[in-house]
This record gives C-alpha cells, structure tokens and sequence, in this order.
C-alpha cells in the first residue's frame, strides 16, 4: 500500500536523499520517496509492516536532522 | 532551512556580517580579535551545535560537522579571519538559498492556487450557506457567483454566463455556459449568478485532480536527479576521505612541507564537500517546469515524463479528434436522378438519431429536414450504416460496403473524405461527402515540432487512406498508417518503436478516446482535449486541457527548456567544485572560493532553476499563422 505522509522542518537536500536511502532499506519498505520541495514522504509497504517502518522512518529522519519531524 | 533558524537568520547574519567587517576596520588587535570572535558565534552558534548533536547520532558527514570543523580548523592553524568569514558567507549563502528555495515553491503555489476555500450550499429553504467544499455530496445545489471560482463540477440549473477557464487550460477565450451544460471547479463565473447541480464530490472533481497531480508530480525522479542522489552519496564521503588524506600525508612524505598548509588545503575540501547545490538545483528545476507548463494548461505527471519528452523525435498523432476537429461537414453532394436537397434529407432522416460524428454532419447540413412522423423502422449496423423504411420505401444509409453487400453497386470515391451512399428501393441516388475539418492550428504546431528538432511525424488512423492521405499531405505528415483497428494502434507504436535508432523517444498524441492502451504503451503520452474526461487523464503522462494541437509543440520546448537549465546547474555546480578541488590540492585556492563553490553556487542554481517557471512568450499561446 502507499502511505504518504507530510514532513515538517525539512532542511537540506541532501539530507532529504540520505533519508530516502535508509527508509527505502528498511523490512516492508518496497520504495520511498522523500520529497524536499514538496516536504512529503510517500512510502510504497506491505500493510503489516507500516507500522513499523512507520516508527523507524521516524527515527531515521530525526537522526539524520534532529530538528525534522513525521506528521501522522 | 528549519523554522526557527529561518527567523531569526535575517537578524543575525547582517549582524554578523558588520561585526566581521567592523573587525577588518579596525586597527587595534584585541579590539579586532573580540568583534570576531563575536561575529563567529552570532554566525556560527547553531551549526556547532546541529555538529555536536550530529555527532552524538553518529552523523559524521553531516553538513553542519563538516562546516564546523573547516572553520575551526581555520582558526587552529591561525587563520581566524577566514574562519569567521567562511562562516558568515556560509549562512548568508543559506539564506538566500533558502529565500529561493521557499519563494519558487510560493510561485507554484500560485500558480496552482485554484482551491476555492468555500461552496454557497442552496439549502431546501433557499438559505444559501457558505461550507467547505469537501462537505458537499452528489447532488447539492450550489451558487456561483460573479468573480468566484467554482468549488466544484456539476451541470449548470440556472443562469447564463460566461466561465474564465484560464487557469485550467490557458485559454484567454471564455466559455459560454447555459442550463444544462456542464461547468467544472476551477472556472471563474464572470458575468452572473449559476446554480450549479453538483456531480462529483471534491475529491474527484477536475481541481483537486489537477493539484493532487501536479503536487506530486515531482515524487516521479528524472534520472538526472536520480543520478545526483546516487553521485551525491558518493561524493561527500570521498572528499571529506581526500581531505584527511591531503592533511596528513604530503606533510609526512615531502621534506620540508609545513602541516598547517597542507591542512589549511585539505579545509578547502571540506568547505565544498555538501552537494546540497546539486541535490537541490535539480528536483527544483523540474519542479519549475512542470508549474510553468501547467500555467499553460498542461499538466506533466512526472519529471521523468518531461525529460522523456525533451528526447522526442517521433511524434505519432491519432488523426480524428488530435489534428482535426472530430466535427464532420459535409463538402458535397452527388445525386442520381433527385435533388440533392432531397439526398440529404433522406440522409439526415434515416440517421436521426444516430449518435455518430457523420449522422450530425448531415443533419446539420440538411436544411429542409423532411417530418420525423415519415420515419418508421429503422435498423443500424454500427460501422456501416443504416437500414429504414421511409413511409413504405426501404431506404439506405451507408458506406460502400454496406451497399454492396446489399447488392447495390456504389461509383469509385476518388476525391478522398469520407462518403455516404444513399439508396431507395434497391435503386442507387447518389453519395454525400463529408470532410473532417483539420484544426486551424494544426499545421503550425506540426510545424514548431520539426523546427524543434522532431525527425518524424507519424498519423494513426481508423479512417480510410484516402481521407487521412488528404489530412497527411496537408499537414506534412513523414508516416501514415490507415484503416486501423484500435488494437492495430497499439502494435504500430511497437513497431515505430523497435525500429527507431538512438536515444530519441517516441510520443503518442490522442485524445484520450479509446487509446489509453495507445498512451500507456508509448514513451510520452499525451492526452488531448482532456478537460473533464477522467479516463484520459488517467492513462496519459501530460495532459493538454484543452484541444488546441499547438500545446504539443509548446510542451516540448518546455521540456527541452528544463532538462537545460537542470542540465546547467548539474555541470555548473560539478564543474565548480571539481575546479576548486584541484585548485585546493595544489594550494592555488583560498577558503573564499570554497565558500563560493559552496553556497554561492547553490544560490545561483537556485535562482536559474526559477527561470524555469517563467513561460517564454511563444508558450504562453499559440500563435495562427
């Protein structure tokens, strides 16, 4: 299923692009995209693992810029 | 930028900026030490501590480590002043960045600001209630005033006016709209009050369709932004590798090197190891693109789809409904032995109520229509044509195989366009031709297409090769295909595609009508005439929302514009950075220039990016010649 979700304090491209990476890799996750301009990641993931993915692309983002957020 | 940073940026930095040149001003040394060191931390507070916090979460190549650790390092080795600078050319560079960054996507915004806050609900009681437009079901009456937008689609049930359809599909002209017609969201009323019975809810209607597509228009990567995500992984990491490397080792292996100027080099590298410039020019520019395309009613589905489309050099064009109008005229009449008055209202009567494109032709040419009571049977072969008994007389209506597989024998059409025969009795009357109106813009889009490079132009057709030859040669058309069934379409395309050389791609123009396994198969494909017809919108990569052939040719300049202008700030910013790579390794740089190819060239990437929103003149309509 596509989950798109809004990202709030995205800062840096490139930061953007790392985030991508690692959610893409994560168990469940078939693509991902972090869109900067558009501050929005859509997320293409088998149904029971949204959940999880979920909790860990949120991880991964305040990692990567402490100050960014997932809106769900 | 973050939120707060982007507050509080504008006082700080001009701050900052004269506290450092207030320290290049004065002559006292401690004086000038302590407006520095004060200039450094107004500037530079909050990247050291997005670096410790980056640390703490194991992000070694983090923008803000890196930056931090360059200036410090600076003033380790004693050249403070350069620290302080590069520290506060840093964060004006974001600023400005971020200016441009936030402004392009405000710009698009606009351009796409067809959401209308509110609907007028009439209530049963006639009240008129103003409510989210998300909250009104199938069925509802609404009120439109003049000068507002109409929240959503529906059928007009009272009123006469005028509807501006600019911002859906460029047109300057308005659309004339009366009871029963269909008005869409997104039109502006101009003249009076509509009531509007609504057809669809918000989430299917035309305007939410439009935004929703063009938002996320931008999720499709184009390869070149794929390219740079994938090169930027790479390109940190190594340089900053390169860095450590240049740092240490010459100083261990030349005799006589001196540490802190091989450090003072490897700093440089560090200044332009962020590819924030590439990361973020790229997606930008198309993101400019597709909002300045749909600004001229066309919307792109992806960036992929306008780099596609900027490599077109076959252009391949369903004939009826694309290049011509679809709308049927009659251009003669031959008749045997009647007027042919008389030919044509038989005609028209047999095909009274046929829906078909040529049974409105003739009855819109039939200017003396014989009394509908003279109409008693009536049989239809779809395809072919028709069978009726005209009082007591059998009378037919067809194409020359309907004819003859009755038995009747029909003349040789040699004049192209598309013939009807008409029989009464077993006894032959004569034909009536019809021609297909070829638009008014037609040629001169085909036209612009081959001025812009395009190799072959191709025409796809169900009609007959005598009528879409006449259509072919008119136009300047390299390829035809006629006598297609819609399943031969699809097969045709595989062929023009299999046998194209090079990089070129092939683009698929229809109007949406039966060719969506067409559209869907073809590199690029567009959808014609689209306003409000949803199957269409669904199978095509860009959609022209009106029907003028022009915006083929505006599309792919547009396209060709900007994958040049993300071409640009791709080889610009690489090519910068590079240079001063090289200049650095040998000692020939300064961490000024660093600091430029840093920020200064993402500014500037930014700012050519935005030229991609603007529309050039020769876009914006399309001119008859």
């Amino acid at each position: 299923m596509i989950s798109v979700l809004k990202i709030r304090n995205l800062g840096c491209a490139s930061c953007a692009a790392k985030m991508e990476r690692k959610i893409a890799a994560l168990p469940g996750v078939s693509e991902a995209r972090v869109n900067f301009l558009t501050q929005k990641l859509t997320l293409n993931v088998k149904e029971d693992c949204l959940e999880d993915a979920l909790s860990k692309a949120d991880a991964i983002i305040k990692t990567i810029e402490p100050e960014a957020r997932l809106i769900r | 930028m973050t939120l707060s940073k982007l507050k509080s940026r504008p006082f700080r930095i001009p701050l900052a900026l004269a506290l450092l040149i207030a320290g290049f001003l004065t002559k006292n040394p401690e004086v000038r030490t302590g407006l520095m060191v004060l200039s450094y931390l107004i500037a530079g507070y909050d990247v050291m501590i997005h670096a410790v916090m980056g640390i703490i979460r194991g992000q070694v190549f983090d923008e803000h480590f890196l930056m931090s650790l360059a200036t410090i390092g600076a003033i380790v080795i004693g050249e403070y002043e350069e620290a302080v600078a590069v520290m506060v050319f840093y964060q004006t560079g974001e600023m400005f960045q971020d200016y441009a960054v936030d402004k392009s996507r405000r710009a698009i915004a606009e351009t796409m600001n067809l959401r209308p806050d509110t609907a007028n609900l009439l209530g049963e009681d006639g009240q008129v209630k103003k409510i989210d437009p998300e909250e009104v079901k199938t069925g509802d009456l609404i009120s439109v005033l003049p000068g507002e937008r109409l929240p959503l689609d529906g059928i007009v049930v009272s009123g006469v006016s005028q509807l501006d359809t600019a911002s859906l599909t460029g047109e300057a002209l308005p659309r004339p709209v009366k009871p029963g017609d269909e008005a869409l969201s997104g039109c502006v009323n101009i003249n009076a009050a509509l009531t509007i019975r609504v057809t669809r809810p918000f989430e299917q209607s035309t305007v939410n369709r439009i935004l929703e597509m063009v938002e996320n228009a931008t999720d499709k990567k184009s390869r070149q932004e794929a390219f740079i995500t994938r090169f930027s992984a790479i390109y940190t990491p190594a340089v900053v590798i390169m860095a450590v490397l240049l740092a240490f080792v010459p100083s261990l292996l030349i005799p006589g090197a001196l540490l802190s100027d091989w450090v003072y080099r490897a700093l440089n590298f560090l200044v332009v190891s962020c590819p924030c410039a590439l990361v973020i020019s790229i997606p930008l520019s198309f993101f400019g693109g597709i909002g300045g395309a749909s600004r001229a009613g066309i919307l792109v589905k992806g960036s992929n789809h306008l780099e596609a489309l900027a490599k077109a050099d076959t252009f391949v064009f369903d004939k009826t409904g694309t290049l011509t109008e679809g709308r049927f005229t009659v251009s003669s009449v031959v008749a045997n032995g009647v007027s042919e008055q008389e030919l044509l209202s038989l005609a028209a009567l047999c095909e009274k109520h046929s829906p078909h494109p040529i049974a409105k032709a003739l009855r819109e040419a039939d200017k003396f229509p014989l009394p509908e009571s003279l109409l008693n049977e009536v049989y239809e072969t779809p395809g072919e044509g028709v069978a009726a008994l005209i009082g007591s007389e059998e009378t037919l209506v067809g194409n020359a195989a309907f004819m003859e597989n009755r038995g009747i024998e029909v003349p040789e059409n040699k004049n192209g366009g598309t013939v009807s025969h008409v029989a009464k009795n077993g006894v032959y009357l004569g034909s009536i031709i019809m021609e297909d109106q070829v638009k008014p813009c037609a040629k001169e889009a085909l036209l612009r297409l081959k001025n812009q490079g395009v190799k072959r132009l191709v025409m796809l057709t169900g009609d007959s090769e005598s009528a879409a030859r006449k259509v072919a040669e008119k136009l300047g058309i390299d390829v035809l295909h006629a006598g297609l069934l819609p399943q031969d379409k699809v097969s045709r395309i595989e062929e023009l595609m299999a046998g194209r050389d090079g990089r070129g791609t092939l683009v698929f123009a229809g109007d949406g009508v039966n060719d969506a396994p067409v559209l869907a198969r073809a590199d690029v494909g567009f959808a014609m005439g689209a306003l409000g017809t949803d199957a269409a919108i669904e199978a095509a990569d860009i959609v022209i929302m009106n029907d003028d052939p022009c915006k083929m040719a505006a599309a792919l300049s547009i396209a060709r514009r900007t994958v040049l202008i993300a071409t640009q700030n791709a080889v610009f910013a690489i090519s910068v950075k590079a240079l001063v790579l090289v200049l650095s390794a040998f000692g020939l740089s300064s961490l000024w220039m660093a600091v430029f190819a840093d920020v200064g060239v993402a500014v500037l990437a930014v700012f050519n990016a935005l030229r991609a929103l603007k529309l050039q003149e020769k876009d914006q309509k399309c001119v008859l010649s």
